[in-house]
């Protein structure tokens, strides 16, 4: 079944380089996806064979994340059959500076989402920490070229800083992994590998300043990738410049993976003992990051980068439930999936008002409910749904870490928290409610009707699933919430 | 008998360092496809210098006229300090390294006096540049040194050249030879050599040494030519010391394999000269940390 | 032995000096190539010059892939950029040379007072890995050419390596491969798009991509 998960998305990926008719590669796009989607549930039933001795194996934490990239990269696939669609055919115009640009070639571009698909599928599946690294390269030279769909220069310049930026942060996860082998290379233990398994069986035995050091470097490096600030920069600009459906992914998925492989070596720490050290580490990031995000997302002029911002906030939402502990750590889990939901819907609703309005900036787009008034309702409802008020999924995680916190004492913290969310809230509002209401812009030519289905079904599926799970969490669900919750040291 | 060595060393050094500046010229001509000068042209130069008559100009003070003895004196104390293939020397203290430095510094010192104290533009562009190329090459200079006094425990030159060896080299090479690559950097900058400056040219965009004796004549610039090849001589023996030391327990020997070597170093200076051209003024101080640079990393692998 | 290693760990020092003080590219290549084929030797050394199988095949693939691959690679990447020279970092060659030599002391310094678990064959290994990472980051910070940071990279990377190969007793053969093969695709993907960035811009002045600013 794992080779079932790879190959098939590897394979396609090869297929839709060679395939010459785009809608044929389309589809392609979409039928891998399906297929890749169909098994990854059929693995909540049945549990996959371990393969290359354990080297590949899913296992909870695993499967969590696998399920969420999964369903984002279907909805996205649908998404992108219709997007493609609309950028095919003669030379655009760059919205911003007016010069004339050309598109990447479509076989590329899908492509390299089935080689990200791939190699995301890779970072869940793999249990040996050097594999694992391996797969986390492989995702940032498989999105690079995503992010630089529409050739000019600012994305020329958010796909340098993206590549430069994440690459180096790698690389000293890099040396993370090797600290982490000097750890484990205690007289003591027998067995001397790298799968996460044994790591954690050997757990008392490991050097522990060590295993501190690989964690740190775990930490910085993965949460390069994750975007955690301070380590956050090239996120924005990334977000920002591709078009919506890689930012749908990339916020949606790819910052989860991250996210996983700083878990992994959570894990073997709190093997060894030193989970408060951790602990306090991923508060302090947390922290950090959703401060710094507020402070930008005050007044920020451009919708899509405002959405990475909250991309930055809710990663440090995650980093800090999983720093709290014990029941916050389910709520951190419940927050990975409900954030990748509700962001990827809000940035699909982007794609859309871009696609029609032709500005990124907050003050060009107003009376979205009157233009395109399914697109709007997606919009506003995934205001809610992101800053958290019930009934959306995130209102129901985020409760459970603040419940949690003060639980535990830490009032200072939960109050900090409580209050930048607000300010976050208060920042967004002014945006998203000024673009949705009001009349539409004078000079605004629109053909056709702007809220096809294929454009609004898939944000509008994503919308409904976080709802619900604010609504109900069904046991299955919650089982494997809180598997993966007690594997990451809580309840 | 201890006495007679002493003074075989110092006469070494006197009678045969204008002999290594014939070396190099005639290297450089052979590699140039001309005869060149005879060996001992310097000597006959000197000679002829003695013969004529000094004229001093008019702006000039004391200062000109003593700087060519101070020149001449502080090389000559020098001949007593630095040894040569293990013979002792009149001269040797505990700390004699940074008496030796402190000379040099003094003898260049008042060389850049009598240099501005001419009153022309043309000196003071020398004297300027003269001191900002010793201010760089003086820490290579004085770390390298400290790198070999701190592995052989000694800080007197004629005890710290005497113990190093060839097991001193086995141990710690590649410190030695980080500390070799700085001193002849040294040697270059010191002596005026290609890549610094190009002894030949009186060019105004390019001259340093040169420039700096351009109102000297008669006795004056003989002293001071002849400071100069016993300067170039003394950092000779200094990099021959650390670089080839030999120590075989005869004297004659090791004198003779030194003086052998002082002629490779010649040769080795004469062929360099002839494959570089000199460096932009602007890359020289480059070159200066980078001589630096090395003796700092060889004082730091020899501290581990 | 122990003189060998050592004089291949200076020598590995050398080379990021001067890497920190040269503004030719082409000349900055060709050392990053040379630092990249001592590397190459370097299991083999340690391990005594035993030669087994997987050692050799090992050093092959590092020799030509960071020895001949990468830099011809880069060196192709330069002809079409028809940029030579660093001009004006951030932090100018003299001081980026006095700086690396104080990062190299700092690096001895804290490999003296980190206790490894596991025995070296040479006390000097830790200190020039940390200073090759650091020497690495130090170029991508300061250099404003995009080829470069790129360069930059590929030293960390380098000096990852050989933190990895002197205190990791047996990596896996599919995990070094694969670290390999990453490095080798990161560089292809960065060349493409310094080629991009030079159409677009006529440049490759990373400081001068700055239009998307908050």
């Amino acid at each position: 079944m794992i080779y079932a998960l790879l190959l098939i998305p590897a394979i396609a990926a090869v297929l839709s380089l060679i395939v010459r008719g785009d809608v044929f590669r389309r589809t392609i796009l979409i039928l891998a996806s399906v297929c890749h989607t169909i098994i990854t549930i059929t693995a909540w039933n049945k549990d996959a064979k371990p393969l290359l001795n354990g080297w590949l194996m899913l296992d909870k934490p695993g499967l969590l994340f696998l399920t969420i990239t999964s369903i984002l990269f279907l909805t996205c696939s649908f998404y992108a059959f219709g997007y493609l669609a609309g950028e095919s055919g003669r030379r655009k115009q760059d919205f911003e500076e007016g010069a004339f640009l050309t598109n990447e070639p479509e076989a590329i571009f899908c492509a390299c989402l089935l080689a990200f698909l791939t190699t995301m599928t890779f970072v869940t599946i793999s249990q040996h920490l050097g594999l694992m690294w391996v797969a986390m390269e492989a995702t940032t030279l498989a999105s690079a070229p995503l992010i630089y769909f529409h050739h000019h220069h600012r994305s020329l310049e958010a796909t340098w800083k993206y590549l430069l930026i994440c690459s180096v942060g790698i690389a000293l996860a890099l040396l993370g992994n090797f600290f982490m082998v000097i750890a484990a290379s205690v007289p003591e233990s027998n067995d001397k590998s790298m799968i996460l398994s044994s790591l954690v069986q050997q757990g008392q035995l490991l050097n522990g300043p060590w295993l501190k050091a690989a964690f740190l470097f775990f930490l910085v490096g993965y949460g390069t990738k994750m975007g955690l600030a301070p380590l956050h920069t090239w996120l924005p600009d990334a977000h920002s410049e591709s078009p919506s459906v890689v930012s749908a992914l990339m916020s949606g998925a790819l910052l989860n993976c991250a996210f996983l492989g700083i878990l992994r070596s959570y894990q073997v720490c709190l093997a060894a003992g030193l989970g408060q050290f951790c602990q306090n580490l991923f508060v302090l990031f947390g922290l950090i990051s959703i401060g710094w995000a507020a402070l930008f997302i005050l007044g920020q002029p451009d919708y899509k980068r405002m959405l990475a911002y909250s991309s930055v906030e809710h990663m440090g939402i995650l980093a800090l439930g999983v720093g709290i502990g014990a029941g916050a750590t389910f709520g951190a889990m419940l927050h990975a999936v409900n954030h990748s939901l509700t962001k990827a819907m809000l940035f699909l609703a982007a794609g859309n008002i871009l696609a029609v309005y032709k500005t990124k900036t907050t003050k060009g787009v107003s009376g979205i409910m009157s233009v395109m008034p399914l697109t709007g309702i997606l919009w506003i409802a995934g205001f809610f749904a992101i800053t958290g008020i019930p009934p959306f999924g995130i209102f129901l995680s985020e409760f459970t870490i603040v419940k949690s916190m003060i639980e535990q004492g830490k009032i200072g913290i939960a109050v900090a928290f409580l209050a930048i969310l607000a300010l976050i809230f208060i920042g967004m509002a002014i945006a998203f409610l000024n673009m949705a209401q009001g009349r539409k812009n004078d000079d605004l030519k629109i053909k056709g009707n702007p809220d096809t289905a294929i454009a609004v079904l898939p944000p509008l599926a994503l919308g409904v699933l976080t709802l619900v799970l604010g609504l109900y969490v069904p046991p299955v669900i919650s089982n494997l919430l809180h598997d993966v919750a007690v594997r990451m040291g809580g309840y | 008998m201890m006495f007679i060595l002493k003074l075989f060393n110092v006469i070494i050094a006197l009678a045969a360092a204008p002999l290594l500046l014939g070396i190099i010229n005639r290297t450089k001509a052979t590699f140039a496809g001309r005869t060149g000068q005879p060996l001992l042209q310097l000597y006959y130069d000197i000679w002829k210098l003695l013969r004529k008559g000094t004229v001093y100009s008019r702006s000039i003070s004391w200062i000109f006229r003593i700087g060519p003895v101070i020149g001449l004196s502080v090389v000559l104390i020098v001949t007593a300090i630095i040894p040569i293939g293990g013979l002792p020397t009149f001269i040797s203290f505990k700390g004699d390294l940074i008496f030796f430095a402190y000379l040099f510094g003094l003898s260049r010192f008042f060389t850049v006096l009598m240099a501005m104290d001419t009153g022309s533009s043309f000196e003071g562009m020398g004297a300027s540049r003269e001191v900002t190329f010793s201010t760089l090459s003086e820490p290579a200079l004085l770390i390298g040194l400290a790198a070999v006094a701190k592995y052989t425990g000694y800080i007197s030159l004629s005890q710290m050249f005497s113990s190093v060896n060839l097991g001193v080299w086995l141990n710690a090479g590649p410190a030695f030879v980080l500390v070799g690559f700085a001193f002849l950097t040294v040697f270059l900058t010191e002596n005026s050599r290609i890549p610094i400056d190009d002894p030949n040219t009186h060019l105004e965009l390019t001259m340093i040494h040169e420039v700096m004796i351009l109102d000297h004549s008669g006795p004056d610039l003989a002293m001071i030519l002849y400071g100069a090849a016993v300067k170039m001589w003394l950092l000779g023996v200094i990099l021959i010391d650390i670089v080839v030391p030999v120590h075989s327990g005869n004297v004659l020997l090791d004198v003779l394999a030194a003086m052998f070597f002082m002629v490779l170093l010649a040769v080795v200076v004469g062929i360099i000269e002839s494959s570089m051209a000199r460096l932009r003024l602007l890359y020289v101080p480059q070159l200066l940390v980078g001589a630096t640079i090395l003796s700092i990393l060889a004082l730091i692998l020899v501290l581990r | 032995m122990n003189n060998t290693t050592d004089i291949v760990m200076i020598f590995l020092v050398l080379t990021n000096l001067t890497l920190l003080g040269l503004s030719r590219l082409g000349t900055c290549i060709r050392i990053v190539a040379v630092q990249g084929m001592v590397l190459g030797l370097l299991p083999l050394l340690l391990n005594g010059w035993n030669l087994e199988f997987h050692l050799i095949f090992f050093s092959v693939a590092i020799i030509t892939l960071k020895g001949i691959v990468f830099p011809w690679m880069l060196r192709k990447t330069l002809r079409e950029l028809n940029t030579h020279r660093e001009i004006e970092p951030f932090i100018g060659y003299g001081t980026s040379i006095a700086l690396g030599t104080v990062i190299f002391v700092i690096c001895m310094w804290l490999s003296s007072r980190l206790s490894l678990p596991v025995a070296t064959t040479s006390t000097r290994i830790v200190p020039v890995a940390f200073f090759t990472i650091m020497s690495g980051l130090f170029l991508i910070i300061s250099r404003k050419k995009a080829i470069t940071q790129v360069l930059g990279y590929l030293v960390m990377e380098n000096g990852i390596y050989i933190f990895g190969v002197a205190l990791v007793e047996k990596q896996p053969i599919l995990v070094e491969l694969g670290i390999l093969l990453d490095v080798f695709v990161a560089v292809f993907v960065m060349g493409i798009t310094m080629f991009h960035i030079n159409r677009e811009f006529n440049h490759i002045d990373t400081d001068r991509l700055s239009r998307l600013k908050v």
